[in-house]
């Protein structure tokens, strides 16, 4: 079933939470809803769920509108970060719920339901603890339990506010997994809120990037990545290394730094974003670059080493941070406080009079 | 109770395991105020229930007009308490899930039963509800006597023991998740189930306790009832008063042997409710 989303605009108070949103999510897509805390994400999920009503605007599910519809009426699957299961209901008891609570003549047979609950613990693999209470489960279980428990209505949209981020590392990757598994196999209309970028990534046929109650760019996840459209996009998708200074002659500079740029750009100033793995690591300064660093920290785990750099002689809103291979590493064997230089291999301009960047090829 | 090291001792400090320090003396104190304030006092009426023999105290509380009081004291008390199951779920309903001018002041009023002296509540509510009084006047014309008849002790039990349902379901409703009633919603289910099903089940340890507490303080509840009972023999007349008449007797044996039946009463149902109210629980938090 598809969802459509039109002007929609939300208040709290003076507090204008959502401006003119604006959305279409085609028949069986899983979209991510990105964003920092405060973007209004939650909010525009709870308004398609219809635990929340619009100021203004419309919501259509298959193309008929259910604004003004209730949320029993709405018939989609809710699934909260904190579970929300029933405390005092077995397992069983709280998946065979939303049929348990059918009107009479709608209600399937006792037998039917306990067929229907067995079904349901099965796929998400925990028949075995159908008789236990809550509190006695793992935190990926009570989730599980819980996507269980949505699942039981057959809704056609299922809508996960945060589904993992009460979870820990380890849990929230397998659940991510099954989620897309189970998705791709029931193929319901799914909007999930995280603010993690990487399960944004990683989950999503689509994302949609919040901030301040707007949305920043709906794009898929190698897009999204390669092409991030506002500065907002850039900052929020991964660690980002950045330049400010002034252009003139083809140079952008701050203090100490500088750097050539491949073609001439007007004057004033400028941002340039360069990605971890955009640049390099040299021990001298090359022709068309001038950025010197001292190495703050060293991190190892993982398939490449990471480096946290501080600018010397320049100012930076963060550390630098670049990936080196595990072979470079053992070749250079740098410490804490070694001195080193940047270069960058491929770089995105943001300057005031424009929206979008810039994007330079060197080398 | 540290039971995972094996058997644990009353008296176990366990040293460098909390942050403050000072348990065997404020343990020390806390049983010393628990002897004087409650044990004490508990073994004298029993002591003094001694001096008699099990007949003569069979005899005493056995008494027809005894009997009879029992009977008016836990009716009343159950129907107050019955009232103020209600009536106090609803009022902590109120402050908790809405907002309105005044919430505050009504919140603190809910308090005025335990800090009113109990005898100026039953002069004024003997004085409401007498056949001249404002209640008393209008209930006239229904035909409702409730100054002076056994309805008048249940007015004034509910009055000074409403707070305890109020106080105890408030916290326990302010805690409960948003979230569980949404999910439920979402599923289908109308407001009355939702109430039925997932908010009432959470309510219900605190709501019992809160009732259970209710019902023994009206069983011995005095000063606010014997305003308004009309105290009546075998009609009108609770257990507290006819400890007193004892007392007023110089009989304190006798007056001590009604009186432990009261706190037999009242420390079964304490008692029952904690265990009832610790196994619900336990199912909750899986301990």
């Amino acid at each position: 079933m598809s969802i459509t989303l039109e002007n929609i605009d939300k208040s709290f108070g003076s507090f204008r939470a959502l401006r003119d949103i604006s959305l279409e999510i085609p028949d069986g897509e899983l979209v991510g809803l990105l964003g920092p805390s405060g973007s209004g994400k939650t909010t525009l999920l709870r308004i398609i769920a219809g635990l929340e009503s619009a100021n203004a605007g419309r919501i259509l599910f298959h193309g008929q509108d259910v604004t003004r519809l209730h949320v029993r009426e709405r018939k989609v699957g809710f699934v909260f970060q904190h579970y929300a299961l029933f405390r005092h209901m077995t397992v069983a008891d709280n998946v065979a719920f939303g049929l348990d609570v059918l009107p009479r003549r709608q209600r399937p047979s006792a037998a039917e339901i306990r067929k229907r609950v067995g079904e349901l613990l099965e796929m998400v693999q925990l028949s075995h603890l159908a008789d236990r209470y809550p509190s006695q489960l793992s935190g990926g279980q009570k989730q599980r339990i819980a996507l269980a428990r949505a699942l039981a209505m057959q809704p056609q949209i299922l809508l996960l506010d945060e589904p993992f981020g009460a979870l820990d590392a380890k849990v929230r990757k397998d659940l991510r997994r099954w989620l897309r598994n189970l998705h791709d196999e029931l193929n319901f209309t799914s909007v999930f809120v995280t603010h993690d970028q990487e399960e944004a990534l990683e989950l999503s046929d689509r994302v949609v990037v919040m901030s301040a109650g707007q949305i920043e760019q709906v794009d898929q996840p190698q897009a999204l990545y390669a092409r991030p459209v506002s500065q907002f996009v850039f900052d929020f998708l991964g660690h980002v290394n950045v330049l400010a200074g002034e252009i003139a002659n083809q140079r952008i500079a701050q203090r100490d730094a500088w750097i050539r740029l491949p073609e001439a750009v007007p004057s004033g100033a400028a941002q340039l974003y360069l990605r971890p793995h955009e640049v390099r690591l040299q021990l001298h300064p090359v022709e068309h670059a001038h950025l010197p660093l001292q190495v703050e920290s060293i991190s190892l785990v993982g398939a490449e080493v990471r480096l946290e750099l501080r600018p010397c002689g320049w100012d930076a809103p963060q550390l630098w941070e670049v990936g080196i291979t595990h072979a470079e590493y053992n070749g250079w064997q740098p410490q804490r406080g070694d001195r080193c230089f940047a270069v960058p291999d491929v770089g995105h301009l943001f300057r005031p009079d424009c929206a979008s960047p810039g994007t330079f090829y060197w080398g | 109770m540290n039971r995972s090291s094996g058997g644990w001792s009353l008296f176990d400090a366990r040293p460098g395991k909390r942050v403050l320090p000072g348990f065997a003396l404020s343990m020390g104190i806390s049983l010393l105020f628990i002897s004087l304030v409650l044990l004490l006092p508990v073994t004298g009426l029993i002591a003094q229930t001694a001096e008699m023999s099990w007949s003569q105290y069979w005899a005493v509380i056995t008494d027809e007009r005894v009997i009879a009081s029992y009977k008016v004291t836990l009716w009343a008390a159950f129907f107050a308490s019955l009232f103020n199951g209600v009536a106090g779920l609803l009022l902590a309903w109120v402050l908790v899930r809405y907002e309105f001018p005044g919430k505050r002041i009504i919140d603190a009023l809910i308090d005025l039963p335990f800090a009113l002296p109990t005898a100026v509540a039953g002069i004024t509510l003997a004085a409401l509800f007498a056949e001249n009084g404002w209640y008393g006047q209008l209930l006239a014309l229904l035909g409702i006597k409730v100054a002076f008849t056994p309805l008048g002790i249940i007015v004034a039990m509910a009055f000074t023991s409403l707070p305890f349902v109020v106080r105890t379901v408030q916290p326990v409703l302010e805690d409960l998740a948003p979230e569980d009633e949404e999910a439920a919603v979402t599923m289908g289910a109308s407001d009355l189930t939702v109430f039925r099903r997932v908010v009432f089940p959470a309510l219900w340890p605190a709501l019992m306790t809160g009732v259970a507490l209710s019902f023994t303080r009206s069983l011995g509840e005095f000063g606010a009832v014997i305003f308004i009972a009309g105290n009546m023999p075998y009609v009108s007349e609770i257990t507290s008063l006819m400890i007193f008449i004892r007392l007023q007797e110089f009989d304190y044996a006798a007056a001590s042997a009604i009186a432990s039946v009261v706190l037999m009463a009242s420390l079964v149902l304490l008692f029952s409710i904690n265990i009832w109210q610790a196994r619900y629980l336990r199912r909750l938090h899986g301990r």
